[in-house]
């Protein structure tokens, strides 16, 4: 095998539907050459993929008092790949009380990510 | 009183009502459920909006800015409100709905038609074997799991690798169900390669291609399934069958567009798309009644969905006028189906369609000879592209075609 195609790594881009291939060619642990994104979005999404992937985690929180019995969630930025069953074992503990307000902080810093859950929809009280 | 009444408090809806309204036309949009939104407020996962707005919302993200939209614009929304008859053309328009109020009537220069689609159920599939609990359309799941807080199950099998399946394999892997496998028919995914990436690869959850259920086991509750190889024809291989273990089958075998309103007004419709057939304003064959979002074809992204629907909604606006039939636009090689239906004018068209096979290394998409390269066309990726259409083209049927 060459020697540049040692380091070659494939990622599929996942920040859009359109989902690019992109192909990453890595020499000592840096990028070298990146090609096959059609965005520069795909570029830095295709970087850390490969060096720290990350991913939006979204779930539900309980709520009492509320017109629906959950609220849902997300982390507010993308937290480590490898933290995702932290994040969501605090998720399912957590519970609050409606009114709940898009966009309200739920809990701070999540699993120690410096990463918030905030609320992605309204549940007025009942 | 409205001046157009839009069918379905949905994305295709709400953007369809917000675009008229900007036109400075008096709009009321009637929905059946009680909340607004139609499928996206069980959508909490992200990835919408990212073509239209550069940012990743979740679906009560997305919802919620287009519901805002349309109240600040005074758009007239009623929730609890079932549409029961429609009557339309020769410029008597009659809505006939049952709401909170009692019924009541509307007679709208213009019926925008918004009314999304259905799951296909296993009766769809024809899937052999017993009857017990424990079977899911996967929408249905995603509704327990994530609006009414109920649970599901414990071990899971998910038939069809359709986007809400994928979808649905990660959020029960998150909420602490194990997910034995996808198992789709095909020979590739059907969903969105993103989600195979992030539902299914980030968990390891096996993707069995190629493959389906040939029974399902258990008399009150789901006990297994039985999945066997699938040769070319898509016939189940014997001696390839495997037994699974599982309390719980999600099936996410694509959707349905929903169009019982539309086919009682008596428009025309497309068995390709099972959506009504329009022109390149949204129209239909009945002069203004107008269609888009998922009853008219079912779309990968909320952002192409609202897209269209803010072009019905403008369209609507306009003086109806009968149109031509101008020229038919149809299916041609390694294409599934094409809206608009036809074209009954020169200009700029949007054209939707979608490819038979994948073709992974690029395309060439040729309309009437007007040709566009294309990165890839693979059937679970919608194609949307602009094509400039002369008064040449419209001489006879225009054919679209996927060229490798």
């Amino acid at each position: 095998m060459p020697e540049g195609l040692k380091n070659m790594r494939e990622v599929r881009c996942i920040i859009c539907p359109i989902g690019c291939m992109v192909r990453i060619e890595l020499e000592n642990g840096e990028v070298r050459k990146i090609s096959g994104n059609q965005c520069i979005r795909g570029r830095e999404y295709a970087v850390e993929e490969c060096l720290d992937p990350k991913r939006i985690v979204c779930s539900s929180i309980l709520v009492s008092g509320g017109e629906w019995p959950l609220v849902s969630v997300r982390t507010s930025k993308p937290v480590s790949k490898e933290k995702l069953f932290l994040v969501m074992e605090e998720v399912r503990n957590a519970k609050v009380k409606a009114p709940v307000t898009t966009g309200d902080v739920l809990i701070r810093n999540v699993a120690t990510t410096s990463v918030d859950i905030i609320a992605t929809k309204d549940v007025p009280s009942r | 009183m409205a001046d157009i009444v839009v069918i379905g408090a949905g994305p295709a809806g709400l953007a369809a009502a917000i675009a008229a309204s900007e036109k400075g036309r008096k709009v009321t949009v009637l929905d059946r459920n009680q909340w607004l939104g139609g499928i996206l407020p069980q959508c909490i996962h992200d990835g919408f909006g990212v073509l239209e707005k550069g940012v990743s919302l979740t679906g009560p993200e997305y919802a919620g800015q287009y519901i805002k939209k349309a109240r600040e614009r005074g758009v007239d929304i009623r929730s609890s409100t079932m549409v029961l008859e429609l009557e339309a053309g020769k410029g008597k328009n009659r809505v006939r709905a049952i709401g909170p109020g009692g019924i009541m009537e509307l007679r709208p220069r213009a019926i925008i038609l918004a009314t999304g689609c259905r799951e296909r159920t296993r009766w769809a599939a024809m899937i052999p074997g017993t009857r017990p609990s424990g079977i899911y359309t996967a929408g249905v799941a995603q509704a327990m799991i994530n609006l009414y807080n109920r649970a599901v199950g414990r071990k899971v099998v998910i038939l069809g690798s359709g986007n809400v399946g994928l979808i649905m394999a990660r959020r029960m892997t998150l909420e602490g169900a194990e997910v034995k496998g996808v198992v789709e028919i095909m020979p590739y995914a059907t969903g969105l390669p993103r989600n195979v990436v992030q539902c299914l690869e980030d968990y390891n959850i096996p993707l069995h291609l190629s493959h389906t259920i040939t029974n399902i086991k258990g008399r009150s509750r789901l006990t297994g399934i039985t999945m066997a190889k699938v040769d070319k024809d898509m016939k189940p291989i014997q001696r390839t069958e495997m037994d699974v273990e599982c309390d719980t089958l999600l099936l996410s075998l694509g959707l349905v567009p929903e169009n019982e309103l539309a086919k009682a007004l008596g428009v025309e419709m497309d068995p390709l798309t099972g959506g009504p057939r329009v022109d390149q304003d949204m129209e239909t064959s009945i002069d203004g009644v107008y269609a888009c979002g998922n009853c008219l074809h079912v779309h990968d992204t909320v952002d192409m969905l609202t897209e269209e629907a803010a072009l019905a909604g403008r369209s609507a606006s306009s003086i109806t006028i009968h149109r031509p039939e101008g020229a038919r636009l149809i299916p041609g090689r390694n294409v599934s189906y094409v809206v608009p239906q036809w074209v009954h004018g020169p200009g700029k068209v949007i054209v939707s369609l979608r490819a038979k096979r994948p073709m992974e290394s690029g395309a060439v998409l040729s309309i009437a000879g007007e040709r566009k390269r294309l990165a890839c066309a693979v059937p679970s990726t919608m194609i949307r592209e602009e094509i400039e259409v002369t008064n040449d083209m419209l001489e006879g049927d225009m054919e679209a075609d996927l060229i490798a």
